[in-house]
């Protein structure tokens, strides 16, 4: 009887040493992930490649600046696509609707768009915003189809920070004689904005980083120009980055596609670094 | 009296407002929905459905005689689904009941956003590093000429639909009752026993719905498949192949094709299958989940 409980031990012993590993295996690869792009990418990038045009002869003379400049304008567009009507629906989810059909179909759909593939958002945004609506292969094309993929992050993520405000503060106001409207701006929101930007943050960060949608609504690889309106064509650094892996004759073409994955990967880290101070600063002024 | 209902009528045009933008994330569903398939539908007037499900060529482009079978497509999906599952279902169960019976609470902190920053890596970076790292090594590893194949896309699709699997079957976890963990522990069970015979029974639903949102993770991703898969059109054999998922041939032919002619009515249509496949999957493991929550709330 001891012995079989001795040997229950040292199977738990082997057992839970398995999925210790298996549970840090994750974490080497991010690790491993950050190392390879690091030490690749660094040995490109200095003060030129950052700023300078995009040099289609000869890729060690010019810059990725117009492709940084280009996810930048990517996600100040999916934010404004995105943002507002994704805090409206949550608002509305969370707030006003009652538990009926409207309602569940709208739930219903917004996890369904959450789990359609990128791929999908981008045929889309080439038959509906490049095509129908004419706004040809522009920023604000490829603005509006990362935003409706966005939609369903947000909206989810802008739920869970209202859900977070207990009840007794929206019953409170209204014991006051504040009507809804009174009630969800000055007692609800004020309370929730920190969950709301940290979601918000994270899905613009995680569209910018996206390549598919845009290699189906037409990103562009090289343009002497940069773009100076929302109907203008444009660079991104997740799309240079594809073709400098992939379709590049330049023998220093992977290396200079390590260098644009490294600054897109800054450039998402800085947002995330942006959500890190929001977070904390909210989270200090809150007891409940 | 008079600001009142002036009131009043604030407050409903407000709501107005907030519920026409619930309403657009429902449009958007049904708009993503039509435009895939007024357009996809139109292909199947050329080219018969049996051909393009069952026909095991894919070459559109074709001087002579066009052929439009997508069968070797949809196995290169099914390979790549099949592949990063095997490596991430025992990673992922593993990882979530690490985080949620083993880790002490410090430890769990830090790591379960580590694993969770995996999902925010663009999957573009990933299919880089693929390129440049891991093919080689798989290359040199079994002898094979070029390391763009299917195990290589495999382990690199399986990386990336960790965290889905990890952070569902956490949730699940940790959402069934203590008293199943001390009734287990009380009858004089090891904490492993109790796991295996208590805890991962009950949580069976939830875990095999957070295998299916992985599975439809995978079955979407683009990136890596277009980047590592190898691209090649020809019916798969071995993992050694390299291959064209559906995704990655979306990708490769819409920019090169005129807009209204068959060949792009028959990448709507594959993007009809995508959509369908991965509705009725998201579907699927949003019943269990409900189902799973509901049963443990006491």
């Amino acid at each position: 009887m001891v012995k079989n409980m001795i040997s229950e031990n040292n199977k738990q012993k082997i057992v839970f040493m398995i999925i210790r590993v298996a549970a840090f295996f994750s974490v080497a690869v991010l690790i491993l992930v950050f190392i390879f792009v690091f030490m690749g990418g660094a040995e490109v990038i200095n003060i030129n490649y950052l700023t300078k045009m995009w040099s289609h002869s000869d890729i060690r003379q010019g810059g990725i600046f117009p492709a940084i400049l280009g996810s930048v304008f990517l996600g100040i567009g999916v934010a404004m696509a995105s943002i507002p009507i994704g805090i409206g629906a949550a608002i509305y989810l969370n707030e006003y609707a009652k538990d009926n059909l409207f309602t569940r179909s709208i739930k219903l759909a917004i996890r369904n768009l959450a789990g359609i593939p990128s791929i999908i958002y981008g045929l889309f945004g080439l038959s509906f915003f490049v095509l129908f609506l004419r706004l040809g292969t522009s920023l604000a094309a490829a603005s509006l189809t990362l935003g409706v993929m966005t939609l369903p992050w947000i909206i989810t993520a802008s739920e869970e920070a209202l859900k977070a405000v207990p009840l007794s503060l929206r019953e409170g106001s209204y014991a006051l004689g504040a009507s809804k409207w009174q009630t969800i701006q000055g007692n609800v929101l004020p309370h929730s904005w920190s969950g709301i930007l940290t979601g918000s943050i994270l899905g613009i960060s995680r569209a910018m980083g996206e390549t598919a949608p845009i290699i189906v609504v037409g990103a562009t690889f090289f343009m002497s120009y940069l773009p100076t309106s929302p109907f203008d064509k444009f660079m991104a650094l997740p799309y240079h980055t594809f073709i400098l892996a992939t379709q590049h004759s330049s023998q220093y073409a992977q290396e200079y596609a390590l260098g644009t994955a490294l600054v897109l990967i800054c450039l998402t880290f800085i947002l995330n670094l942006g959500v890190f101070i929001i977070r904390y600063k909210l989270r200090k002024k809150k007891e409940w | 009296m008079g600001s009142g209902s002036c009131k009043n009528l604030k407050e409903k045009v407000i709501k107005f407002i907030f519920s026409a933008t619930g309403a657009i994330a429902l449009l958007t569903l049904i708009g993503i929905f039509l435009f895939l398939f007024t357009t996809g539908i139109k292909s199947f007037t050329q080219v018969s459905a049996g051909d393009f499900f069952t026909g095991r060529d894919w070459n559109p482009t074709a001087y002579q005689e066009p052929q439009w079978g997508i069968l070797g497509l949809l196995v290169s999906t099914a390979m790549i689904t099949l592949g990063s599952l095997v490596i991430a279902i025992p990673l992922g169960i593993a990882a979530a009941i690490y985080l949620s019976e083993i880790a002490r609470p410090n430890v769990r902190e830090i790591v379960k956003p580590i694993i969770e920053m995996i999902a925010g890596i663009p999957s573009v970076v990933l299919g880089l590093l693929g390129i440049l790292f891991l093919a080689p090594a798989i290359a040199d590893l079994f002898n094979l000429s070029s390391g763009l194949n299917a195990l290589t896309s495999s382990i690199i699709v399986g990386i990336m639909v960790l965290p889905t699997i990890v952070s569902i079957s956490e949730d699940v976890l940790r959402s069934l009752p203590k008293e199943f963990r001390e009734a287990g522990l009380a009858l004089g069970a090891t904490k492993w026993q109790m796991i295996r015979m208590t805890l991962l029974p009950a949580g069976l639903s939830g875990l095999s719905a957070a295998v299916l949102l992985g599975l439809g993770r995978a079955i979407g991703e683009t990136m890596v498949v277009l980047m590592v898969a190898g691209n090649s059109r020809a019916m798969p054999t071995s993992f050694f192949d390299p291959i064209r998922p559906i995704t990655a041939n979306i990708a490769i032919e819409i920019k090169e094709v005129v807009k209204d002619s068959l060949h792009y009515q028959t990448l709507f249509a594959m993007g009809l299958v995508l959509f369908a496949l991965t509705f009725v999957i998201n579907f699927i493991s949003d019943l269990i989940i409900q189902k799973q929550v509901r049963k443990y709330q006491w």
